[in-house]
């Protein structure tokens, strides 16, 4: 059966004050206020100039090494002996995932606003790459904020950053990961804002920032969409993708949110387990909270203090995500599950033995929910697993994982 | 008129400005902090205001930060903290503020928060990371319960926000001396004076200057044109410096008086 294009109607979100329902908004200091607005305005022009859509489309296809491709894993569709399992090829992207294509639009933004700085936090290290690399390409000046945990748990993702000229400071404060490193940014960009340019990695933060890297993520969702059209002549039945602060994930549902046929599937890490408490699933185990300028589900406590994460993924490694998403899973259209440490170890392993990739760890949690999910249904039907990133940088934390010295 | 509007009325008659110390609740812990409270009283402390500690506090430097993490590992907590203020309020009538961040506040929920901090004598409230754009929920609890929402101002803030912030704001105008987190600063800036007077024009409120004011003579120029001076970093460094718990309290009285002293030589001239 093809499935419909029967379409939903979605109210128009954000709002013009970045609300998605609930969720988003602007809880940042007033220092930051004129900077955000200024923000707005400069995204809202460039949206509307071809010029820029040009320039964009040309360095996304010329530098980052777009369009991607979908391939189709047919062993692993086989192994499962369920529905039609497709990859989108984020890991090919140039720096391994698909933070690059957020880092591109907002750099020719930065120089269109005349910001001659940027900084920005990191997790895996994967935004910071892509981030080092593109300031390099347009000779910026370049600051990179990382936990110290992530530091030492990232070495050749520091190393990197390092080569491509950027300064990496490391934080120390707090739980030393992602949202320390994001702390740690949000100071210097209030100390600095006259001249800097704050380029967030996740569609988390104060508003324009989840509709912004939203907008410049979503190629991935649209180009889904017509290599599948020409491909197959279909829309996906299942979307799948995993979510830390859900860059890719938004970017890939994005386009398809309309099309009431295609369902979406967003992987939370559950870490050591969501009952252990040791996680990073913010929608299944946190509450609504305020945390570095909006409003979303957070892992808190019952006083309002925000819990570490943990997940083996140091991408998803974040008590936070962004506000559409907690918004759309509220509307009933993004379901949200989770993926432990092991169920995506386990998957890395399984996609490396069988379909000859190895996924980023972040990525891998995507797998590990498709593995689950597939069997359970018709081979008529389709799954689109955004591969977010690859696995390279992860390969010592997989080795000491399984308990093997590199 | 509440606590914070009689100490400006009254001030305003000596043409003096205010001192407005700043400390985290809970460093080192709760009992301590309630006789530096007294001791703050004491040593010529206008107004108080009291750091809600927070795990994540973006908009402070180093100082503040680590108070915050002092706070929090000996178990201060929203709830404990309205007990202390409770107790301090049955010997007290100085003017109370809590800064802290929006989350605890908004987990505790509003309506509740808002009628305890009434209840334990809690004159104001200041959220850094709530701009008045989003003070819609809070502000509908506490201007229901007569707390003032003060909002803040900052170097980069243009007029259209300048009177955004005098139409929602209560109490006091809370103007950021500096772009940056809070902490000791050696040199404040100079076109600091004609900011706040920018600020003055649109609004009858009270405008205070705070962020990276630490020696007494910051203070007392601060005095000579603005309502309010708050110290806050250089105030908790002093104390961090003091060994004992005795000696915390009784530093943070003579670090006070020494800038109280300083104000009271200066007389203000509000231009407008």
């Amino acid at each position: 059966m093809k499935n419909s294009r029967r379409l939903l109607s979605l109210p128009k979100a954000p709002d013009r004050r970045g609300h998605f329902g609930i969720y988003g908004g602007r809880y940042v200091s007033e220092t930051l206020m004129p900077a955000l607005i200024e923000l707005e305005k400069a995204y809202a022009e460039v949206r509307r100039d071809r010029s820029f859509r040009a320039e964009f489309r040309r360095y996304l296809r010329d530098y980052a090494g777009r369009e991607t491709p979908l391939y189709f894993a047919e062993r692993l569709t086989r192994r499962l002996g369920g529905a039609r399992i497709y990859l989108k090829r984020e890991d090919l992207c140039h720096t391994g995932a698909h933070k690059i294509n957020n880092t591109l639009g907002q750099v020719l933004l930065a120089l269109r606003m005349r910001k001659r700085r940027i900084i920005a936090e990191t997790g895996a290290g994967q935004h910071g790459v892509a981030t080092a690399t593109v300031a390099a390409r347009f000779g910026l000046e370049c600051e990179i904020f990382m936990g110290k945990e992530d530091v030492e748990r990232q070495a050749l993702n520091v190393f990197r950053m390092k080569l491509l000229g950027a300064k990496v400071k490391v934080v120390e404060s707090g739980s030393q990961t992602l949202k320390d490193a994001m702390n740690e940014a949000l100071r210097d960009w209030v100390t600095y804002v006259r001249t800097t340019y704050y380029l967030i990695g996740s569609v988390a933060g104060p508003h324009p920032y989840p509709m912004m890297v939203r907008d410049f993520q979503s190629v991935i969702g649209r180009e889904v969409k017509k290599q599948l059209w020409a491909r197959d002549r279909r829309l996906p039945d299942y979307l799948v993708a995993c979510v830390g602060g859900g860059s890719n994930s938004m970017g890939l549902f994005y386009p398809f949110l309309r099309y009431k046929a295609v369902k979406m599937v967003g992987v939370e890490a559950a870490g050591l387990g969501l009952k252990s408490g040791r996680h990073a699933a913010s929608i299944s185990g946190g509450e609504v909270g305020v945390l570095h300028g909006s409003k979303s589900y957070l892992l808190q406590d019952r006083l309002g203090q925000v819990r570490y994460a943990h997940s083996i993924a140091a991408g998803l490694d974040y008590p936070g995500v962004g506000p559409e998403l907690s918004y759309l899973r509220d509307r009933g259209r993004v379901r949200f599950v989770s993926a432990t440490d092991r169920e995506a170890v386990d998957a890395l392993q399984v996609l490396a033995e069988i379909e000859g990739i190895i996924p980023a760890l972040e990525s891998a949690h995507a797998v590990a929910a498709v593995i689950r999910l597939a069997p359970r249904l018709k081979k008529s039907q389709t799954i689109v697993i955004n591969l977010s990133g690859r696995g390279d940088k992860d390969m010592s934390t997989v080795g000491e994982y399984l308990g093997v010295k590199l | 008129m509440n606590r914070i509007d009689k100490k400006f009325a009254a001030l305003k008659k000596q043409r003096k400005t205010a001192l407005i110390p700043f400390v985290t609740a809970g460093d080192p812990d709760l009992g301590t902090t309630l006789e530096i409270l007294r001791a703050l009283e004491r040593g010529g402390a206008d107004m108080i205001e009291l750091g809600v500690p927070f795990s994540d506090p973006m908009a402070d430097g180093p100082t503040i930060q680590r108070a915050s993490e002092r706070a929090l590992e000996k178990g201060a907590s929203l709830p404990r903290i309205l007990e202390m203020v409770r107790k301090f309020r049955r010997e007290s009538e100085i003017p109370l503020i809590l800064f802290g961040y929006y989350n605890p506040f908004l987990r505790y929920g509003l309506k509740r928060f808002t009628a305890e901090a009434k209840a334990a004598g809690v004159d104001g409230v200041l959220c850094v990371d709530l701009p008045p754009e989003e003070s819609g929920e809070l502000k509908r609890w506490t201007d229901a319960r007569g707390l003032d929402t003060i909002f803040l101002l900052a170097p980069t803030s243009d007029i259209g926000r300048i009177r955004l912030v005098a139409r929602r704001g209560r109490g006091f105008i809370y103007y950021v001396s500096v772009t940056g987190v809070t902490g000791a600063r050696r040199s404040l800036e100079n076109h600091l004076r004609a900011r706040v007077r920018r600020v003055r024009r649109e609004t009858s409120l009270p405008v205070g200057v705070g962020f990276g004011i630490s020696t007494p003579r910051q203070a007392a120029w601060i005095a000579s044109f603005a309502d309010a001076a708050v110290v806050g970093s250089a105030l908790i460094g002093t104390m961090e410096r003091a060994r004992a718990r005795r000696e915390k309290v009784a530093q943070a009285g003579r670090f006070v008086t020494r800038l109280k002293r300083a104000m009271e030589r200066v007389s203000k001239k509000v231009i407008r």
